[in-house]
């Protein structure tokens, strides 16, 4: 809205999207033109540092990323609620300081309980 | 300060005066996005030669100087080349999703760019969320890091991406705690608002104890969500070759490399919207005669200077710390980086509620 009076933001971010795909549409094309091009069964073979490819490439990975995941899922939740709040908190008040108070002693226990039973340990 | 937007408004004026409204409306929409390229890709061979010249200093070696004066021609050549390299087609990739991931990190960063207020009315789009949309658009950059990794059927690629994400997630969350603590300083999330709030003095002086603790956070936490410094660990070298990226060739890994170079300097601008008043000049309340010689310098000058100058301290952290493991990145973030940056949340909202801030 700032640069150009009339058109609207979701015009704008619509446009930015656009040029981003744009952009790699555009590169690729350019690559796809002026680039060599060769074929052999080695070559499209996984890379795993020059030696054959042992097995599966969809292997066990460990389970502690999920754990994080999972965290990240509750704190994120969280942020998203202090944004509305962190925008009108000058109006609430200390009513308001004291219901975020609350709001985020039950998330710091979470934070505890999970520290606690080992989640955050790396084994 | 010179408003750039009456050279904008006058030029659709000028073009309303002869073609009907959707017309002129698509015309500035195609310009925006021919400057928006053109910016990218300035930037993008800018850092490059940027990082490989500071990295080439902090080692005490000259860097790249055959090619140009200073080698400042290295980076057109490094692109041309990397243009003609072979595009190899994998037997067992995930060929859509491994297709559709440079898409998903190339316009990611593209749309943030477009939000970032480059000078006195030069700003693409201006939500009254802008922050908050800022990062929602900066996550969506972590499925394609992981999209990558997934389709291209490889264990080294598996393993980079499983870590990338692990650590973006983490650390958006410190980055988010961050940037609210500025939004209960300033109570407004639209980025030209934040600008004109910090006409007399930036956000750090304004908030100061908790709002430099809180650009100390954001610095580490957009170091870690840039895969940078000694946070680097989803392409560690040599354990993973190169991470999320390895099975890409050609400028499909370019564009990878691109929008890591890309998303350095949209955290630091990130970081000079919220701490350094973005295209403000410095003022210091009362020392009018310096205020008036400090409007005298453009404010896209005052902008993408801030922003180099953060990202050289970025790139600094980048040749001077050694890399971390995975359990001590991740410990560090859940157990001190996000406590810390949760208490200081507490103590700006402290700070607001009794007055304390100028």
């Amino acid at each position: 809205m700032n640069l150009l009076l009339e058109i609207s933001n979701n015009a704008l971010a619509v446009t930015a999207t656009l040029t981003g795909i744009g952009l790699v549409f555009a590169a690729l094309l350019i690559a796809k033109l002026i680039s060599p091009k060769s074929y052999s069964v080695k070559k499209s073979e996984a890379y795993e540092c020059g030696m054959p490819t042992r097995g599966q490439s969809m292997i066990q990975f460990k389970a502690g990323y999920y754990i994080f995941a999972i965290l990240f899922l509750i704190f994120d939740v969280e942020t998203v609620f202090l944004y509305p709040w962190a925008v009108v908190m000058r109006g609430l008040g200390p009513n308001g300081l004291l219901c975020i108070g609350i709001f985020m002693f039950v998330l710091i226990m979470g934070l505890a309980y999970a520290w606690r039973k080992g989640a955050l340990k790396w084994t | 300060m010179f408003n750039f937007g009456i050279w904008t408004s006058e030029f659709n004026k000028f073009l309303m005066g002869f073609m009907p409204e959707w017309l002129a409306a698509t015309v500035e929409c195609v310009i925006i996005a021919l400057l928006v390229l053109l910016t990218y890709t300035v930037l993008a061979l800018f850092y490059i030669l940027y990082e490989r010249k500071l990295c080439a200093w902090f080692q005490c070696r000259l860097g790249p100087m055959r090619v140009g004066k200073w080698g400042v021609l290295q980076v057109f050549a490094d692109m041309f080349k990397i243009l003609i390299k072979e595009l190899i087609s994998l037997k067992d990739t995930d060929r859509f999703l491994f297709k559709l991931a440079p898409y998903i990190v190339i316009t990611s960063s593209v749309v943030m760019l477009a939000c970032l207020p480059w000078g006195r009315g030069l700003q693409i789009i201006d939500y009254n969320i802008g922050i908050f949309f800022i990062l929602a658009v900066s996550s969506v950059g972590v499925l394609g890091i992981l999209l990558a990794g997934w389709s291209s059927n490889n264990k080294y690629t598996l393993i980079g991406a499983m870590r990338s994400g692990a650590q973006m997630i983490s650390y958006e969350i410190s980055l988010g705690l961050a940037m609210i603590t500025i939004i209960v300083l300033s109570g407004t999330m639209n980025i030209n608002e934040l600008v004109w709030q910090q006409e007399s003095a930036w956000f750090i002086f304004r908030g100061h104890i908790p709002a430099i603790i809180a650009f100390l956070i954001y610095i580490v936490a957009a170091t870690a969500e840039t895969n940078r410094g000694p946070f680097d660990l989803p392409e560690a070298e040599h354990e993973l070759t190169a991470g999320y990226h390895t099975e890409y060739s050609g400028i499909h890994f370019g564009f990878f490399y691109l929008a890591e170079y890309l998303n350095l300097f949209i955290v630091s601008g990130i970081a000079t919207l919220m701490f350094l008043g973005g295209w403000m000049p410095l003022h210091i309340p009362g020392w009018d005669a310096f205020n008036n010689v400090m409007d005298y310098i453009p404010s896209v000058v005052w902008f993408v200077l801030k922003s180099f100058f953060i990202s050289y301290v970025i790139i600094w952290f980048k040749w001077t710390f050694p890399r971390v493991r995975i359990d001590q990145m991740l410990s560090f973030e859940w157990k001190y980086l996000m406590p810390l940056a949760l208490a200081n949340l507490i103590l700006m909202a402290v700070f607001v509620a009794l007055g304390w801030h100028f």
